[in-house]
């Protein structure tokens, strides 16, 4: 579990992060929205230490992230996964090399078991008989599945994707949602993901904290989400007619229960 | 004043980035795998330019001398020996090293700086990996480690170059036969040595701080590249003063 107290984030005079409140549960995909430059990615950034926050605590499992040294972190990041929006494969490897590269660094497996285990990864994203292909020769659909399998070579306890359906089309993204919520059921990981896809939000979004002007302005799951009472996340999820119909038949189907 | 300022805070940022650029490898065998990658990139690929270059220096030093210098009250043999001596003393060290500037600098610096911007180096900073270290170390290393090859190749193929002006009847072999050996100082060899080890800290470690520290897209990423070749090519001219006061 990741738990999130007052936290704040300014950069010089501008205060991004006004006093965010969250928890992130262990087993289920946290989802954080919101619209663009609402302080999403700079939420992650702090959860995941690449910023310290002005003020404010980050709990992993009961351990304070922000009272770490510069030591104890670098050992809980080896309990994290990432998969960023860019996908950041190493251009240089190939995709074997890529999934291995976590292992090299911090197994001491041999190097067979290295590259069985990077294997098993790759085969657990449909990504069998591309281990030999360099990041530029593959889709970003891809890309996305080998990050994916970087992030989880390590098994890790907490996976943190930063806008994984980003410049992919909706089948696709459907895949990746898919494969992101699988991972977390089966390995148990508390998994947050920074979206602002509606399909990921309905169809994968277990505990949703909706982000509006740097405030953590709604937590719930997406089965609430239609009912919510906010007038900031309405106008944000069903901006779209075909989400804003589908709210009006669910508002009707609703009203004629009663 | 403010110029100052901002030197100071670069100097303080470049500081601190070789603090964690000169740490221990969070594993040997990794830095070992790069150390040897980043010697066949950085080295090995320069070996071509640095021959042909050296070989027309060395040609071009030699015509020089010949029409210019050497006359009637000269010594046969100063065509030969002024071409070793600059050879060794300034070209094959620094001026190659400025060469070497501006192809293996923006290489460095374009290199690093598109990781940053593709946010590769966030991946390796969030698997807990000390990028800095596992990224420049094995840079600085392994130029620093070839970089005497280098200089010999330099020196050699100078002197080839010198040779080959035979070829077209402007010198004659046996003057540069006998500059080329006379008086000769091994510790001039030694100084251009130390000279190059020194520069290749100074292009890999100035690049790698450019490249590292870009934030932006791929405009701030040439612009860095630029700017690495720039201030390391500044400093190695810079340098050059004090270790040729120093050493010679």
């Amino acid at each position: 579990m990741i738990k999130l107290e007052h936290l704040y984030k300014s950069f010089e005079d501008k205060e991004v992060l006004k006093d965010i409140n969250a928890v992130f549960n262990d087993g289920e995909v946290n989802l954080i929205i919101g619209q663009s430059g609402s302080g999403k990615t700079v939420l992650m950034k702090n959860i995941v230490g690449l910023f310290e926050p002005t003020k404010g605590r980050i709990f992993y499992d009961d351990r304070d992230f922000s009272a770490m040294s510069k030591k104890e972190k670098i050992f809980l990041r080896r309990e994290m996964g990432m998969i960023f929006q860019s996908a950041a494969l190493f251009d240089s490897m190939n995709v074997l090399d890529n999934v291995m590269f976590p292992l090299d660094m911090f197994s001491d497996m041999p190097y067979e078991d290295r590259k069985k285990r990077a294997l098993e990864c790759l085969a657990r994203v449909n990504l069998q008989g591309a281990e030999n292909k360099f990041p530029g020769e593959i889709s970003g659909g891809m890309q996305k599945r080998v990050a994916i399998a970087r992030a989880i070579v390590l098994e890790p306890k907490y996976l943190f994707c930063d806008e994984p359906n980003s410049g992919l089309d909706p089948k696709t993204s459907i895949v990746i949602d898919e494969l992101i919520s699988g991972i977390t059921h089966e390995d148990k990981i508390t998994t947050v993901v920074n979206t602002h896809d509606m399909n990921s939000v309905m169809g994968i979004g277990e505990n949703i904290t909706f982000i509006c002007e740097g405030r953590a302005a709604w937590q719930g799951s997406n089965k609430e989400i239609m009912d919510a009472d906010n007038k900031a996340l309405d106008e944000f999820i069903f901006a779209s007619d075909i989400l804003r119909q589908a709210k009006q038949l669910h508002d009707q189907q609703k009203n004629n229960k009663l | 004043m403010l110029l100052i300022g901002k030197g100071l805070t670069q100097l303080g940022r470049y500081l601190q980035l070789m603090g964690r650029v000169f740490s221990q490898p969070d594993r040997w065998r990794m830095f070992m795998k790069q150390y040897v990658t980043e010697m066949f990139q950085l080295g090995y690929n320069s070996i071509p330019i640095v021959l042909i270059i050296s070989f027309f220096i060395g040609a071009v030093i030699c015509l020089q001398i010949k029409l210019n210098i050497q006359s009637a009250w000269m010594p046969r043999m100063v065509v030969g020996y002024t071409t070793r001596e600059i050879m060794l003393l300034e070209f094959s060290s620094s001026i190659m090293c400025l060469i070497l500037a501006g192809k293996v600098g923006s290489n460095i610096a374009s290199e690093i700086g598109t990781m940053r911007i593709t946010q590769q180096i966030d991946a390796l900073d969030i698997m807990g990996v000390n990028s800095a270290n596992y990224l420049i170390l094995p840079k600085i290393v392994g130029l620093m480690t070839i970089m005497p090859i280098l200089v010999t190749f330099s020196v050699c193929s100078g002197i080839i170059g010198a040779y080959a002006t035979t070829l077209i009847g402007a010198t004659y072999v046996s003057e540069l036969n006998e500059g080329f050996r006379y008086d000769f100082n091994q510790w001039f060899f030694w100084c251009g040595m130390i000279k190059a080890i020194f520069y290749a800290f100074v292009i890999t470690s100035v690049s790698s701080y450019k490249g590292y520290t870009v934030e932006g897209g791929s405009v701030e990423v040439g612009k860095a590249s630029t700017d690495a070749v720039v201030h390391s090519s500044i400093l190695v001219l810079f340098s050059d003063v004090f270790l040729t006061n120093i050493l010679t």
